[in-house]
C-alpha cells in the first residue's frame, strides 16, 4: 500500500514536470505544424536564464521568495528575445515545406543553441539551489518529499488551465483555433496569420523555458541537459497526440507513472518502458489518444 | 557496367592512397566509410519518400553482433562479424519493415526513432550487453590471416574500404533498377504509383529491411576499427548525425554519402582540437545553408542532369 502511494506521488510529480516541459512542444506543432527539435534547447536557455537571474536576485540581497519572481522573468526574457528571432528570422523562410525539413531544420538549430549556450555560460555546471529549499519538506506516509516538487504540480495545473483558457475562453484563442484548422480561409477572412505564429511561437517557448527555468533548482544546469529533455517530451506529445493540450496531460501522466512504476518496481524496465509506450501508441494509434483520425488531404 | 567500373576504380585508389596516407587519417576514413553506409541506407529510403530517424538501432544492433560475435561465440573473422552484424540487423528490423512501411512523414520519423530508444533503453540496463560500459572487441582476423601490428589500422581500413565498395556499387545498381526507379517515383507521387499496380508499402518495406543491413555493415566495421561498441550507438543524436549527413549528401549520388560522412568527420575531429565550443554552431548553419540553398543535397551538384541548356537553346 506504502509503495503503490509512494509510486502515485513519485509519478505525479514527474508527470506534473514533463506537462510543463511539454505543453510548449504540443502547443507549437498542432498551431504551427513544426514538430520543434530544439524545444530542449529552449528549456536549456530558460535554465540558464534562471540560474543567471536568480543569481542577480541574490546578489541584489532580495528574499529568497523573490526567486520564483527570477524565473518566472527568466522565461519570460527568454520568449521575447529569443522566440521573434527564431521565428522571424528562421523558420519564417521553411514555411509550407514539408514537415521532416523543419525537423531538420530545427534539429539544426538545437545543434547552433547548444554551443551558443557554451559560448554564454560556459560549459562549467550551475547552481540554483536555493529555490528548492523554499517550500520545506511535505511528509507522506514514511518518506519526505521535497514541497518544491509539489509547487510544481501546481503550476502545472496552473500553466494546463491559463493555455486551456487563452485558448478557448479569449478572442486571440479563437482566432488561434481557426489557424490551427484552416490557415488559408483563416488568411481570406483577414485574420493576420503571421502575427499568430509568432504570438503562438513565443508562447510555445515561454512555456518551453518556464519549464527549464522552474527544473533549474533541481537539477545541475550543464550542456546537454536539452538532449534527454527533448526526446522524453516527444514521447509525452507522441503518446497524447500532436498539438492536443488534453492529451499532453494524459501523455505526461502516462509517462510519469510507467517510469514511476518501472523505477519502484522493475528498475531495468525505467528508460524502455517509456519508449516501448510511444511505440506501442504510434503502432497502433500514431495521431495519438486524443486525436481524431485526421481525413487525408490529396 | 559504368557504376562497377567506377566503383572498382574508387576501391583501388582508395586502397592505393591508404598506403601512403597517415595512420590517424585511414582510421578516420575507415570510421567514415562506416558511417556513409549507414548514411546510404537512409539515402535509400529519403528516394522512397521517407525519413529514418532511428538508423542508430541497426547501426548498434551491427555493432553489438560483430562484438558479442567475438567475444562470446569466438568467432574472430572479421569478414564474417560485418556479414553477420547485417545479417542479424536486418533480421530484427525485418518483422517491423511491414507496419512501420504503413507510415510517412513525421510518424515514419518518430516511430523509427522510439525504436531505436526503445534499444537504447534496454542496453543502457541490461547487464547481458555490457551495460552502459558497453563491451569490447580485440583484434580480428581476415580470412584467417591475424595482420601484423604495423598493418592492423590499414587492415581494417582497406576491408572496410572494400566491404563499403561491394555494398555502395550494389545499391547504386539497385538505384538505378527498375524496383529503385519506382520508388523514385513514390517519393513524387505514391498515389499514382498504386494506381500503376505498384506495392509502395513493399517498396519501403524492402528498402527499411536493405537499410538495416547497410545499418548492421557499419555498425560491424565500425566497433572492429573502434575496439568497443555501447549503448550511445542507439541514442538518438546518432542518428541525427547519420540524417545530417544523408540530407547533406542528397538522394541523387551514391558517392555524396561518403564525400559527406568524411566531411563531417574531418570537421568534427579538427574542430574538437581547435574549436570545441563551436563546431556545432558551424555544423548547424552548414546544414540551414544547405536546407536552404541546396535542398537536394551536394549529390545534386554533379549527379542532377539540368535541362536549362536545352531550353535555353529552344527558346533562342
Amino acid at each position: 500500500m506504502a509503495l503503490l502511494l509512494t509510486i502515485l506521488v513519485d509519478g505525479l510529480t514527474y508527470a506534473s514536470w514533463l506537462f510543463i516541459v511539454a505543453l510548449g512542444l504540443t502547443l507549437v506543432f498542432g498551431i504551427l505544424k513544426i514538430l520543434n527539435v530544439a524545444h530542449g534547447s529552449f528549456y536549456a536557455l530558460g535554465a540558464y536564464a534562471a540560474a543567471s537571474m536568480v543569481a542577480w536576485f541574490a546578489s541584489m540581497q532580495l528574499a529568497p521568495a523573490f526567486s520564483i519572481v527570477a524565473m518566472l522573468l527568466a522565461a519570460v526574457v527568454v520568449a521575447a528575445v529569443v522566440a521573434p528571432l527564431c521565428e522571424r528570422g528562421l523558420l519564417r523562410m521553411f514555411y509550407g515545406r514539408d514537415e521532416v525539413l523543419l525537423v531538420l531544420v530545427t534539429f539544426a538549430l538545437f545543434l547552433i543553441m547548444e554551443d551558443l549556450t557554451k559560448q554564454i555560460w560556459g560549459v562549467n555546471p550551475l547552481y540554483v539551489a536555493d529555490p528548492y529549499m523554499l517550500f520545506g519538506m511535505v511528509e507522506i506516509g514514511e518518506l519526505s518529499y521535497v514541497g518544491y516538487d509539489f509547487m510544481l504540480v501546481l503550476v502545472a495545473l496552473i500553466v494546463g488551465v491559463s493555455v486551456w483558457w487563452g485558448l478557448n475562453r479569449t478572442r486571440f484563442g479563437k482566432l488561434v483555433l481557426v489557424v490551427i484548422h484552416n490557415e488559408e480561409i483563416a488568411a481570406s477572412m483577414g485574420v493576420n496569420v503571421s502575427r499568430i505564429y509568432t504570438v503562438a511561437f513565443s508562447v510555445g517557448i515561454f512555456l518551453a523555458a518556464l519549464g527549464g527555468a522552474f527544473t533549474a533548482p533541481m537539477i545541475s544546469v550543464q550542456p546537454g541537459v536539452s538532449v534527454g529533455v527533448i526526446i522524453i517530451s516527444f514521447a509525452v506529445v507522441i503518446i497524447g497526440g500532436l498539438g492536443s493540450i488534453p492529451g499532453a496531460a494524459v501523455g505526461a501522466l502516462i509517462v510519469g507513472m510507467a517510469r514511476s512504476a518501472a523505477v519502484h518496481l522493475w528498475p531495468v524496465a525505467e528508460l524502455f518502458s517509456i519508449y516501448l509506450v510511444m511505440a506501442i501508441v504510434l503502432m497502433f494509434r500514431p495521431e495519438g489518444l486524443f486525436q481524431r483520425v485526421q481525413a487525408r488531404k490529396i | 557496367m559504368r557504376t562497377c567500373l567506377i566503383g572498382l576504380i574508387c576501391i583501388a585508389a582508395l586502397l592505393l592512397a591508404g598506403t601512403a596516407l597517415p595512420r590517424w587519417l585511414t582510421f578516420l576514413l575507415t570510421m567514415s566509410f562506416a558511417n556513409g553506409i549507414v548514411a546510404l541506407g537512409i539515402m535509400l529510403l529519403m528516394r522512397s519518400g521517407v525519413v529514418s530517424f532511428g538508423q542508430g538501432l541497426v547501426f548498434a544492433t551491427g555493432g553489438y553482433t560483430a562484438a558479442l560475435g567475438f567475444g562470446v561465440l569466438g568467432i574472430s573473422d572479421g569478414l564474417l562479424l560485418t556479414l553477420g552484424g547485417g545479417l542479424v540487423a536486418a533480421l530484427l528490423a525485418a518483422p517491423f519493415a511491414w507496419l512501420i512501411a504503413r507510415y510517412r512523414g513525421i510518424f515514419f520519423a518518430m516511430l523509427t526513432l522510439a525504436l531505436s530508444m526503445v534499444m537504447y533503453g534496454l542496453l543502457v540496463k541490461s547487464t547481458a550487453f555490457g551495460g552502459s560500459d558497453g563491451l569490447n572487441i580485440g583484434r580480428v582476423s581476415y580470412l584467417g590471416m591475424r595482420p601484423a601490428d604495423a598493418w592492423v589500422g590499414y587492415a581494417n581500413y582497406a576491408v572496410t574500404v572494400v566491404v563499403v565498395g561491394i555494398v555502395s556499387i550494389l545499391m547504386r545498381v539497385y538505384f538505378d533498377s527498375v524496383r529503385g526507379l519506382v520508388a523514385l517515383s513514390a517519393r513524387d507521387n505514391e498515389i499514382r504509383v498504386e494506381y500503376l499496380g505498384s506495392s509502395v508499402q513493399s517498396l519501403i518495406a524492402t528498402n527499411f529491411i536493405i537499410a538495416a543491413f547497410c545499418g548492421g555493415v557499419g555498425g560491424a566495421l565500425a566497433v572492429i576499427a573502434l575496439g568497443h561498441v555501447e549503448p550511445d550507438y542507439s541514442y538518438w543524436t546518432r542518428s541525427g548525425d547519420f540524417v545530417f549527413v544523408a540530407i547533406l549528401a542528397g538522394h541523387h549520388s551514391v558517392l555524396a554519402a561518403f564525400i559527406a560522412s568524411v566531411a563531417l568527420e574531418l570537421v568534427r575531429s579538427f574542430s574538437s582540437a581547435y574549436f570545441p565550443h563551436s563546431w556545432q554552431l558551424a555544423m548547424g548553419l552548414f546544414l540551414l545553408a544547405v536546407i536552404r540553398f541546396l535542398p537536394t543535397g551536394i549529390g545534386s551538384l554533379w549527379a542532377v542532369r539540368t535541362r536549362s541548356t536545352s531550353t535555353k537553346r529552344g527558346a533562342a
